[in-house]
Order: C-alpha cells, then structure tokens, then sequence
C-alpha cells in the first residue's frame, strides 16, 4: 500500500473570540494520494479553507491547531516548529489562492517573483531560474512568455495572473497544490481554462491536488474524490461520480440539488415575441459613454477627451409578468444597462419606456418610474443601511412615496410584507447585522415590493448567496411574480439561474446585445460565437454521473 | 513621464497663485498700509500723494498683478516693525532655519522609519508596547514643552549644552553656517532634538500601520505559501510596497518641521524665519506675514513635486497609468 | 474567502441574551475592559474635566480677584504656609496667586477653546466632506483641494496666521474681549480639513453602496440621503477624529498661548501659565511651569489615549 502524501487525522482547529472559543474545523480526517485530485466542498463558513491553511501553516492569529495530526509522506508537520513549516511550503506543499489580483505583489515583475520563488527552493543561478520562470509561464499557458516575464502583474488580466499564480505555486515541484478556490474570482469564460491549466501542471509535475471550493460544478469537472464539508466536519467521503449519483447525508443532498442546472426545466411557459411594441418595458437604442482618466481640474483645460463605450446599441423589450434575463460577464456593460433602467445613470442616448412613459424624459415619467420600478441588488450586505432597523428599512419606500397614512399602517404593511418573504414579522425590530446572507435578501425583497412595483431589476440577486440558499431566494421570487404579476429584468452571470427563471434572454459582450430570444432558442442552438463559448464553458455535473 | 511632471508643475502654480492671492489680500487688506508708513500728523494730502505713488489707487486686478510680478522678484516691501526690506530679513534668517530643519528631518527620519519598521515586525514583544506607549506620549507632549524640559535637564541641570542661540558662526558667501563651530554644533543639538521629536513619532506611527497592513495583504500571505525566507518577505516585499505610502506623507511630514521650527526657534531663541514671523504676528507687521506665507508654500510645492516624482519612480502601477492617461 | 468565526451564515452561540448581556459583550465594551490604560485613561480625562467645569466650586481661591491676592504670599513652595500665613498645597506664583487654583481656571480656558474649536472644525469639515464625497465633480475637486493644501501646512501655522490677520481687522479696544473667539475660530479653520478628507472618503465608499442607490432609486432628497443614511455611517470614524482633534486642539491653544499670541493674560490658560512660569525656571521656583505643564500633558494625553482607544475598537481589523 503506499502511503498518501497528505494525511489529516481528527484535526481540530480553534478561534479564540472574545470569552469563547469558536471550533472552525472539527474532527476533520481525510487522505490525499500521490497524483489525485480531491475536492473539497462546503459552503462558507464550513471549515474547509482553514483546513487548507492548517495543512500549509498558515492559520492567522488568534486561531490555532488544538488537537489531531497532518502528515505529509508519513511524516508528522502540524507540530513542527515555524522555521521548518517554512521549509515545507512551497518546496514540498504549494498554495493557489482566490483572489489573484491581490496574489501578486505589484511592485515586483512576474519574473521577479517567479525565479525569487525558484532561487529559495532549488540551487540553480539567476540565469538558470529565469529560464525555468519561462518555461513554466509557456507551461501554464502564457504566450510570449519570454517577453512578458518582465511585466509587472497588473499588465496581466485576471486569468493570466491565475496561470502565473499556478506557475509559482508549481515552481519548486511541490508534492502537494492547496488550491483555495482558485476560479471563484474570475469570469466563467475564463475559470475552465483556469481549472485546466491547474490540472495540466499538477499532472505534469506529479503533484496531488487538494481543491477547496464552494463550487460543485468545478469539483465535477477536476476531482478523483470528494470529501463534503459541513459546520467544521467531513460529513460525507467518496468518488465523485458516487457522491453526485448517491449522495447519502441530507446536506449533500440539499448541496446537489440545489445546483441548478442549464438544462431545460418542465413547465415552462411559452417564448414570448422578441420585440414586442406593445410590451409593457421597452428599452431602445440603449447607449452609454464613460469620459476616462481625467481629473476634475484638468477636465476644464481643452482636450482630447478619451471616451469608453460602455453600453452600446442595446434594445429589447419584456412583456407583462414576464422576465427577461440578460446574461454577460463582469465588465460586458449588464450592471449600467440595470442603472440606466432603474434611473440611477442618465443614458447618453436611447430610450426606455415603463408601461408607456419614457422614465428619462423628467416630470412624469421620473414620478412613474419612482411608482413602478424597482431593484433587488447582489450583495445584501450593502444593500441595506446597517444603522436602521428592519422596520424602517422596508418602510422606506411608501414613507418616501407617501403610501401608508399613518404609523399603525405603516407598521402593518411591514409586517404583511415580512410575512410574504418568510420571515417573522417580530423582526422588524432588529438590525440588518442580526441575519443570514439569504434572510438579508428576503429583507431587500420585502423593500422592493413595499411600494408595489410592477416592474423589479435584479442584479445578481443570488450571486452573493450560498448555493442551498440560492434556490430559496430563486422560488421566492418567482412565487412573487405570479402573485403580483411582477415583470422582472433579471441580470446574472450565471446562465443556470438565467435558464430556470426567464422566458426571454439576452447575452451582452462588451457592451453589444450579440443575441437576443427565447430563452430554449439561445440554450439549445445559440447562434453568436460568445454565446456558444459560454455555454460551454458551464460545468454540467450531469456528465459526470 | 515629461507629461506627468507638467501636469504636477502647472498645479503648483496654481497652488502658489492662489496663496499668492491670500497673501496678497492680508497684504493689502489687513490693517493700514499707509498708517504704518506716513507719520502720525500726515496730511491729507500726503496720504493722497503715497496712495498714488505705492499705486492703491489702482484696479485691484492690476494691484495683484504688481504684487505677483514684485513676490517673483522677491520683493515684497518693508517690514514695519524693523524697517528693513522684507527679502533681506527673510534671507538673513533662512540658514539657520534651514540648517535646524535638515538636522530634525535627518534625526526623524532615520529614527522614525527603524522604529516602525521594528514595532511592526515585533508586534508582541514588550520593547514594542514600551515604543508605542513612549510615542503617544510623544504625541501629546507639546513641542514647547519638549523643549522646555530638554533646557532644564541638560542646559539648567547639567549644564552640558547652550540653553539658547546659534553659538558662533561661520559666514560663507551670503550663508552664515553654525556647522562648521564646536558651539554651533553643540547649540544645534537640543533644538534640533525638539523638533524631530514630534515627527519621528508620526512617522514611526505611520510606517508602523502601513507595514502591518501590507502585512496582512494576500500578497503577503503567497509570499509566505510559496516558502519565501522571513528576511525575503519582511524587508523585500513588505517594506517596499511600505515605502509607496510613506514616501508621500513623510515627505509632506518634512516639510512642515519648516513651520513647526516656529516653535522650536521661540523656545530656544534661535534666530530663524520662524522666529522673526512669531514676533510679526504679535506686531501685526503684514509684509513679513505676507512673505512668509508665500515661502512657506515655495518649499511645500517644491517637496511635493520631489514626492510625486519619487513616487512615480517607486510605483510601477503609476509609471503605465500615466502612459494611458488613465 | 478565510473561514473566520464572524462568516455570515455561521450561527452565533449563544443568540438569546439580554440587551445588557449583548451590550456588555459588544466589541467596543469589550476592548475598553481589556484595556486598563484605556480605563485609567478615561478617568483621569473625567477628573481633569469635572475639576474644570466646577473650578468656581472646587477652586481653594479665585486667583483673580485682586482683592484676596497678598503679595506676602508670592513664591511659596508646594504644600507649605505662606509668610502671610496661608497654606497652598501646589505653592504660589510671583503675585501670591494660587497655582492650583490658576490651574483649574487655565484648564477650564484650555479645555473651552479646545472643545468650541473641535466642534466648529467637526461641524465645517464634516458638513464639507459630506457634500463634496456624495457630489463629487467640481466641487468636490475645489474643496479637498483646498483641504489638501492646507492640510500640508501645520495646523499651528494656519492659527497663527488667521490670528494674525484677525488682529489686524479687530479695532484695537475690542481685542481683549474677541480674543477668545479669535482664538477658538482660528483653531478650527486650522483643523477643519482632517474631517472633511475623512468623511469624504467614508462618503465616497458608503455613496457607493447599494442601500443609497436604493434610496435614490425611489427619488429620495439628496440631502435626507445624506443626513439619514450616509451621516449615520460615518459617525465612527468623525468620532476618533473628534477625540483626537480635541487632545490636537488643546494642545494647539496652548502653544499659541505659550507664544504670547494667545487668550489675554487676563484669562491665562494652560499655555499661557506654563509661559509664565518659565520664567523662573532658572531661579529655582519650578513649581510655577511643573504643574501647569503636567496637568496640559495629561489632559493631551487621557484624551489621546481614549481616541485611540476608539479608533482600535471600533476598527477590529486593526487590533
């Protein structure tokens, strides 16, 4: 039998907070072997990325390793002594991180870094690393490698810099590659190739993989084994395949099904026609520049003024109770069409009607959109002012449009809104620090329908939201919308979310609609290259069973 | 490169017409002109004669533009109170200021940067709390105090070094140094002290906070996974990208030792410009007010620009957000 | 993402607990009962103010009525009878006045200047910051460019110059009188910019935020945006200037004092006690400058070690 390069036995990580002690990983035990990939999933808060840093050393004070043993090839490493944790990182156990704008240190070339790296862990001279340095950046996909080893990182774009990332942590030949969620920072277009090219190298160089991440679809794709994460344990341990196909524990199965999938659900209703002069939001001819780089002084001085596209040439329309999604990649302009729909940023031209009135057109049509329209936003951290009570909160709206008469309606309507998102309405007398990521949503949900819109944009409602809670969040809303006949613009990049909940869709890139239709139509025969590469780059877990 | 430092240089006019603008308003504005140089029983004919003549009578544009055109010159009239060209004073008094300045900027920095540097690295050890506690302190102690008690323990006390002045000076070319005496020396050491004190604690303060941040950075943290030694990191990684904050402020830092030497220079009588603009203000004695001003502002733009540009040799980032202009 | 114990979906222990429980248990209470530098700190802040604020009450003497002063009492030592028969527990100055009573009104004048300047600079630079981080554009560019500039002169310097240019527009006879006010409206225009550069700042990264956007979706008045949801998100960090401001603003008022340009020798403050009594540093009284200048130094200091204090608590990330 041969022994595992990683073993965790009943690890136990701890937090001192305050007076109490809060227990990060509990018990955790699992194995890794030579050249396997294993995934590791869970929601936030699971456990799984202090596992990865306690394997590494690298847990953040206050936290520590209370009890239980890692071993590496058999040899114990939790208990040894910092300069020799030193010694193994990044010689034997390499580290992928998420974020890898922040990764990189900005005031070095990537060379620099690279055969830095190099230099500390093999004896080979200045000339010898740097050829190594390129070596591994043409390895991991970087053309022109010899050339751009002398750029700094932030002439790389976000996936680039994953690949030089994967390139460092790769360099002195580790045995094993923590990778903590390495493509949840970056486009969907982008994270397949990213997962590739971390798979590629690892093979190459004969390392094992531990994967951290909260997504399922890149575990499908990329992991021998799986080991389920839940509260600080391993709730469930198996083959991909076996876990996907017959998942045992309930939280796994909660995590399963609650990926949604772009196949086609049962039941839905019928396409709409595309573009529809009569539909109740129109959006025509949609454009937007951005003035770049220049201060508010300089601006005054005459100039060639550098303009930027954002949003160009946009047009389409949503029928009455009907939701349309418009689908696209951070930076492809989705998030200014929403601010220009919901009268947050003036159009530089175009136009868009609410029910008949031009919402940019002043008097009126402001008063109509302020009546009609409304968002739900991504991240419902931000979204709701952490100094006022949930009362006041959903009250916001019909106090500012003067809806409710008096305090005791008020406070009645609240609690009827409370009550339609699930939630008790004796909370409204808390604040929004007091909630889950999910009931802050419902929250925003309840504000949005305080001054009973008929028309809500939704910005990524679920993007910010852990899977298990997306899927509430996704059925409430679409309970809502037959409830009240709600039309909803619903703006994600992640085209699952887009496939269950519209009937038409758009995909924005760059700025440019490039395809517009019913929604089955774009899914099952897209027509425009980009959209046919985002589909593909979707993870489909159902391969994999 | 060359467009960046036009840019920075046209907005350092700006920012000196405008204070040449401010300087001119209390100039013209703030008590009588002419009441400080007619006698007491002028006539009013006379005040119709000086009126004409220092050209008050004239559109205000046109006075502002005199005034600008004379400041270029270094002119900017008589000092009421000495009865001196006010440039003289000024130039008169500059080389012990600047020579006081240099030393507590030279004390403040090298002490300030080593002790943030070491109280960042050494977050829990007890001479770090002892630092940290000794720089509050230092904070609150004021500068006149500092001064005070540097007089009593070793000039009163001890008597070890000159409680006031310059000590004997040396006059080389227009410059009159202290440096080149053994009592000039000794006369520099406890101003000098004074007045780096309270800027060795900003500075150690501020290399302190940004170093922990950039410690905390992710950066940081790969520096650490990919096994690079503590030396590599701490003073390889770390202290640069410290260095990018730092440089912009403690250089702003530095040059206001030139308007805190005020204070110092009252304490211990040392005859600089800070002292000379002190006296003015108790005399309402406008010109110097005026001159002072615009002086202080040359050398602030001067060090700004000198940061800006080290900061664009130091920052990558900014060398090819100049280039595409964003 | 780090799987710290404050993850959003992790149920807290311990949910149910009284209001007094949660408030003792905050963050902020917490780290003041961590820290005993921060609890002595805030008592002698407190003593330093109460002996202030009732120095008419508590004051052994009124060192200003000509009629109780005996020069037979001038130059005693601390804790010791005067020839005039007199005991003065701090001693008495060259006119026989009390210095313990000298002390408490001159912290009185210190702590009115440095309080009144502290508010004027947080009403300005706070009102200013807010309108220019939510406006932005232009006027946002001329306000913190003038806050930039100044804030590269010391703060002292602006003071003295406003001080001055005062005393020039001030007919002489009202001088005394105004001389205060000079004083306190010369301190907080010194120190206005600090706020203001902070607000901003705070403005610009809460203006960003989508609870704002949802409230200007609905076509809420800027000005109710700004007062109700933005003002009230950025009162901690205008809290830890403020603190800090006040120990800056003491300290500012006592050095001009100290420089002869300050409050009127009628109305000395601490700055203007300690310039007094340096004067006879040299012959030996020296407990004419000691005790005025301990008791300046740790009122700068009580206070600046609460804002500090403030400044960690309420930024956990910094701890």
């Amino acid at each position: 039998m041969t022994t595992p390069v990683l073993s965790i036995r009943n690890l136990v990580v701890d937090f001192p907070f305050h007076d109490e002690v809060f227990r990060a990983v509990n018990g955790v035990s699992f194995d890794i072997m030579p050249g396997e990939v294993v995934g590791v999933v869970g929601e936030s808060g699971a456990g799984k990325s202090m596992t990865g840093s306690a394997v590494i050393g690298l847990i953040e004070r206050p936290g520590r390793i209370s009890s239980g043993e890692i071993r590496l090839k058999g040899e114990r490493i939790d208990n040894l002594g910092e300069p020799e944790k030193a010694r193994l990182r990044g010689k034997r156990i390499g580290m992928v991180f998420q974020d890898p704008l922040t990764s990189l240190n900005p005031l070095y070339t990537v060379g620099q870094q690279l055969t830095e790296t190099i230099r500390a862990h093999l004896p080979l001279n200045e000339a010898e690393a740097r050829q190594k340095a390129i070596d591994l950046l043409a390895e991991a996909g970087i053309p022109k490698a010899a050339e751009r080893i002398d750029s700094y990182p932030h002439q790389f774009s976000g996936g680039m810099r994953q690949r030089v990332v994967i390139a460092l942590a790769i360099a002195a030949e580790p045995e094993l590659i923590i990778a903590d969620e390495p493509t949840s920072a970056l486009d969907v277009s982008v994270q397949a190739q990213i997962i590739k090219v971390l798979k590629k190298l690892c093979t190459n160089h004969g390392a094992a993989v531990m994967l951290i991440t909260h997504d399922m679809g890149v575990i499908a794709q990329t992991a021998d084994r799986l080991v389920v994460m839940h509260h600080g344990k391993v709730v469930e341990t198996g083959t991909v395949g076996d876990i996907i196909r017959r998942p045992r524990e309930p939280y796994t199965v909660k995590l399963i099904d609650s990926i949604p999938t772009i196949e086609r659900r049962e039941g839905q209703a019928a396409p709409p026609a595309a573009n529809d002069d009569s539909a109740y939001v129109q959006v025509k001819n949609l454009v937007r520049d951005f003035e770049l780089g220049r201060g508010s002084f300089t601006k005054l001085l005459p100039g060639k003024v550098e303009m930027f596209r954002a949003v160009s040439d946009v047009s389409f329309s949503i029928p009455k109770g009907q939701t349309f999604g418009l689908v696209g990649e951070s930076g492809s302009g989705k998030s200014t069409c929403a601010k220009m729909i919901v009268g947050l940023v003036r159009p530089s031209s175009g136009h868009i009607t609410v029910d008949g009135h031009d919402i940019w057109a002043g008097g009126a049509g402001h008063q109509e959109r302020r009546k009609r329209v409304q968002m739900i936003f991504q991240d419902p951290y931000a979204s709701l002012n952490p100094r006022w009570r949930v009362k006041d909160i959903v009250a916001e709206p019909m106090r500012t449009l003067g809806l409710a008469r008096n305090k005791t309606e008020v406070e009645h309507r609240v609690a009827e809104l409370l009550s339609k998102v699930r939630l008790d309405p004796s909370v409204m007398r808390k604040f929004p620090h007091e909630f889950s990521g999910g009931q802050r949503q419902r929250i925003a949900i309840a504000r949005a329908l305080s001054s009973q819109p008929e028309f809500i944009v939704c910005d990524e409602p679920t993007s910010a939201l852990d899977v298990s809670v997306q899927a509430q969040v996704l059925d409430l809303m679409s309970e809502l919308q037959s409830e009240f006949g709600l039309t909803y613009l619903l703006i994600s990049h992640n085209l699952a979310v887009v496939r269950q909940m519209s009937t038409a869709v758009g995909v924005l890139h760059n700025g440019v609609l490039v395809e517009r239709g019913p929604t089955d139509a774009i899914f099952d025969s897209p027509q425009a290259d980009y959209t046919r590469m985002l589909l593909d780059a979707v993870p489909d877990i159902s391969k994999v069973a | 490169m060359l467009a960046f430092i036009a840019r920075r240089l046209l907005q350092s006019v700006i920012v000196m017409l405008v204070v040449a603008f401010i300087a001119f308003l209390v100039f013209r504005y703030v008590g009588d002109p002419l009441a400080n140089l007619l006698s007491q029983d002028a006539k009013m004919t006379d005040y119709e004669e000086a009126r004409e003549r220092l050209g008050l009578n004239q559109p205000f544009y046109v006075q502002f533009f005199h005034f600008v055109v004379n400041a270029l010159q270094g002119q900017f009239g008589v000092s009421y109170r000495l009865q001196q060209p006010v440039s003289q004073l000024i130039l008169e008094r500059l080389p012990a200021t600047i020579e006081l300045a240099v030393a507590s900027s030279i004390i403040a920095l090298v002490f300030g940067v080593f002790l943030g540097v070491y109280t960042a690295l050494k977050q829990r050890a007890f001479s770090t709390g002892v630092i940290m506690t000794l720089s509050l302190i230092g904070v609150s102690l004021p500068t006149f105090l500092i001064g005070i008690g540097l007089i009593y323990v070793f000039a009163v006390e001890l008597k070890w070094l000159p409680s006031f002045g310059r000590g004997e000076v040396v006059q080389i070319g227009w410059w009159r140094t202290g440096l080149l005496t053994q009592s000039g020396l000794r006369s520099l050491i406890l101003p000098a002290i004074t007045l780096s004190l309270f800027q060795l604690t900003l500075i150690m303060r501020l290399v302190r906070a940004e170093m922990m941040e950039v410690l905390r950075t992710d950066y940081i943290r790969f520096a650490r996974a990919r096994g690079l030694s503590q030396r590599a990191i701490n003073f390889g990684h770390a202290l640069k990208n410290t260095m990018v904050p730092v440089i912009t402020i403690t250089g702003l830092q530095l040059g206001s030792v030139i308007a805190f030497a005020i204070i110092t220079e009252t304490v211990f009588q040392w005859p600089g410009v800070g002292s000379l603009f002190v006296n003015s203000v108790a005399a309402v004695d406008v010109p110097v007010m005026a001159a002072y001003l615009v002086f202080v502002a040359l050398v602030f733009v001067m060090i700004n620009l000198v940061v800006d540009i080290l900061y664009f040799i130091v920052d990558p980032r900014l060398r090819d957000g100049a280039k595409s202009g964003r | 993402m780090t799987d710290l114990p404050h993850a959003p979906e992790q149920p807290v222990p311990a949910a149910k607990t009284s209001r007094w429980k949660t408030f003792w248990r905050s963050d902020i209470v917490w780290s003041y009962r961590r820290s005993p530098v921060t609890v002595v700190a805030s008592i002698v802040a407190f003593l330093l103010i109460f002996m202030a604020v009732f120095a008419p009450f508590l004051a052994p003497y009124n060192p200003f009525n000509p009629a109780t002063l005996n020069l037979m009492d001038g130059f005693t030592p601390p804790n010791s009878n005067s020839m005039g028969g007199r005991y003065f527990a701090l001693g008495t100055d060259s006119q026989g006045r009390d210095v313990l009573s000298t002390i408490m009104y001159g912290s009185r004048v210190s702590l009115f200047v440095g309080a009144m300047a502290t508010l004027f600079a947080m009403v300005m630079g706070v009102g200013l910051g807010l309108v220019a981080g939510y406006v932005g554009g232009l006027i946002d560019a001329v306000i913190m460019r003038v806050a930039d500039v100044q804030l590269s002169f010391p703060a002292i310097l602006i003071a003295l110059l406003i001080f001055g240019v005062a005393r020039g527009i001030i007919p002489p006879n009202q001088q005394e009188g105004a001389a205060i006010w000079v004083l306190i409206i010369a301190i907080g225009l010194a120190n206005w910019a600090q706020f203001a550069r902070t607000v901003r700042g705070a403005t610009m990264v809460e203006r960003q935020k989508d609870y704002v956007a949802a409230a200007r979706i609905l076509g809420v008045n800027p000005f109710f945006i700004l007062l109700r949801h933005v003002l009230p998100n950025v009162v901690g960090p205008v809290l830890v200037i403020g603190t800090i401001g006040l120990a800056l603003a003491i300290i500012e008022e006592a050095t001009l004092s100290y420089l002869g340009v300050g409050v009127p020798p009628t109305q000395p403050s601490l700055g203007t006690l300690i310039r007094i009594g340096q004067q006879f540093l040299f012959s030996g009284e020296w407990w004419i400058l000691l005790f005025p200048a301990i008791t300046l130094v740790l009122l700068a200091l009580s206070v600046n070690l609460l804002g500090d204090w403030l400044r960690d608590a309420l930024n956990p990330k910094l701890r």
